[in-house]
């Protein structure tokens, strides 16, 4: 049975048809001990069939470990979000796009592909000055209709600048995880292991503790 | 697995405009519920240029899982109903910017919007349509706390709770609501009411005596939350009794109704006890060509299409004002 239903498919299809540019998927997985891996393979195949320009490239977790390697990729499922030449921009999903976080994937790949809403030029030119290495976390729950747009946001701020890496992590699907970083509210968004925002907040919120992180150097 | 796609926001119409600092804006839009994007398209048919700040889009709606009493959809979801009001806003060419926060505006002919980013926009006429956000308790504990234990959306945080033991502050209508998401996923909710009865709906208590894991504490208040890195309980007072006692709980959701988002105005600008503007019938504030509506105001019954009337209203006045300033000059 297919994951999209026939309604959903078509606009998706519709929505996948603004893309400008291609985008290439690469998605790490394994047949054993990987419940959610069965869903993301279909996601990630179902998906990359419903436009010319979104392609898909699968791996697998432990035969191919130096290919994770490469990408940073440390857990599955795990989709890497590449632009048309194939640059790692720094994206991740770890976890399914599902529910109603398959309107920050969408987002996501418009933007990688060229069809992105404009920022405010101070704004732009704050996101693009950032020299630190910055990694962000946003760990989410599917049912959550405020976590899409704290992906969106920090994947933005990925695509911006090569020294932001960001990536949404499914809270369900990487219980140890969340417990880990004590999360007990989405969106949590982690910054360099060490700042943390709770709720959704504007890009802003993120520059500010990106300030801080310059600062402390 | 479901996908809670909004399609719309995708491949509608989007004509908006990044804010110009350098403009000068006939009329400025604080606030995204449904009173002010129902001002913007308003503002935007009768040709004025307009500038609308949205914290976050379709505010109150936007976490309320079905509306049922919108006139023209007998049923619509919360997300589906904020999104056809974007696409009625994104359509025309007006000054949007969505994330961004207000943090003071200045009164005079020429009004002045300064954003937390140090942005800041001019207007001649300024709609205040900010609404409410979750009250909260402002015990010690609260904020240290909040994401680590201490929520506020129950749709999105009780799948976090499930087989734990956890704790509702409210028992209103909201309070009860969290309590029936919860009671399904936690090993045991406990519900905390300040009176010595639930205030809520009756067909949301008899839902909410149906499950089994459910407790009630009557007459008492949360006075302290308690843990280091994360909630271990919570510290309550026995109204009644004075009686202080302590409940081992790994999360407390804070249901105990909505404040006025009105910090940022001047202390010029009249408020009620609460925090609310008052308005009269035409919108207006006690400062001259400033404009409020919808929750944020003293208008009676916090609903959608009440707010969205009053959106429209206060758009209405302000063209008024504008007319009578243009004739003036």
């Amino acid at each position: 049975m297919a994951l999209f239903e026939n309604e959903v498919r078509k606009q998706l299809t519709e929505i996948l048809n603004e893309m400008k540019d291609d985008v290439k998927l690469v998605y790490f997985t394994q047949q054993i001990e990987c419940p959610m891996c069965r869903e993301a393979s279909m996601f990630v195949n179902e998906i990359s069939s419903l436009s010319e320009k979104l392609s898909q490239k699968t791996y697998n977790f432990v035969t191919d470990k130096t290919v994770a390697e490469e990408y940073g990729v440390d857990k599955i499922p795990a989709i890497v979000i590449l632009d048309k030449d194939g640059t790692d921009l720094g994206i991740k999903y770890y976890g399914v796009p599902g529910g109603y976080e398959i309107n920050s994937f969408l987002g996501t790949v418009l933007e990688v592909s060229g069809h992105g809403e404009e920022i405010p030029d101070e704004i732009l030119n704050e996101i693009k000055s950032v020299k630190n290495k910055i990694d962000i976390k946003v760990f989410v729950s599917l049912a959550c209709p405020h976590c899409p747009g704290a992906v969106s946001t920090s994947h933005r701020l990925a695509l911006e600048n090569e020294n932001i890496r960001a990536e949404m992590i499914d809270s369900n699907t990487f219980p140890y995880l969340a417990q880990r970083y004590n999360v007990t509210g989405v969106p949590k968004i982690i910054i360099n292991e060490k700042y943390e925002l709770t709720g959704a907040h504007p890009i802003n919120s993120f520059l500010e503790i990106m300030k801080k992180i310059e600062q402390e150097q | 697995m479901e996908f809670k796609l909004s399609a719309a926001s995708f491949v509608s119409e989007k004509n908006f405009l990044p804010l110009d600092q350098s403009a000068l804006y006939d009329v400025f839009i604080i606030g995204g519920g449904p009173a002010g994007l129902t001002a913007a398209v308003y503002c935007m048919r009768k040709g004025l240029s307009t500038g609308i700040v949205v914290k976050s889009l379709g505010g109150q709606v936007a976490d309320t899982s079905d509306v049922e009493n919108y006139m023209g959809y007998r049923h619509i979801s919360g997300v589906d109903l904020v999104e056809k009001f974007r696409e009625q806003v994104h359509q025309f060419p007006i000054g949007y910017d969505e994330g961004a926060e207000v943090v003071s505006f200045s009164e005079g002919k020429i009004k002045k919007v300064v954003f937390s980013d140090g942005r800041s926009f001019s207007c001649k006429a300024l709609i205040i349509a900010s609404g409410k956000s979750w009250r909260r308790l402002g015990v010690p504990g609260e904020d240290r706390l909040t994401g680590r234990g201490v929520a506020f959306c129950t749709v999105c945080d009780a799948p976090l709770f499930a087989g734990k033991n956890v704790v509702v502050v409210g028992g209103g209508n909201s309070g009860v609501e969290s309590a029936i998401d919860l009671a399904p996923l936690a090993s045991k909710v406990t519900v905390i009411q300040n009176l010595s009865e639930l205030t809520a709906d009756t067909v949301l208590v008899k839902k909410l005596n149906s499950f089994n894991n459910v407790e009630f504490i009557y007459n008492s208040i949360v006075e302290e939350i308690l843990g280091e890195d994360i909630v271990s309980g919570v510290k309550l007072r026995d109204l009644g009794t004075g009686r202080v006692s302590e409940i081992a709980t790994e999360g407390v959701f804070v249901e105990i109704g909505l404040d006025p988002n009105s910090r940022f105005v001047p202390p010029s600008l009249e408020l009620n006890r609460f925090g609310e503007i008052p308005v009269d019938c035409n919108c207006r504030t006690s400062l001259t060509g400033v404009f409020a509506a919808g929750d944020v105001t003293t208008v009676a019954y916090k609903q959608i299409i009440i707010a969205g009337g009053e959106g429209a209203k206060a758009a209405l006045a302000a063209w008024d004002y504008l007319l009578k300033l243009n004739e003036e000059e």
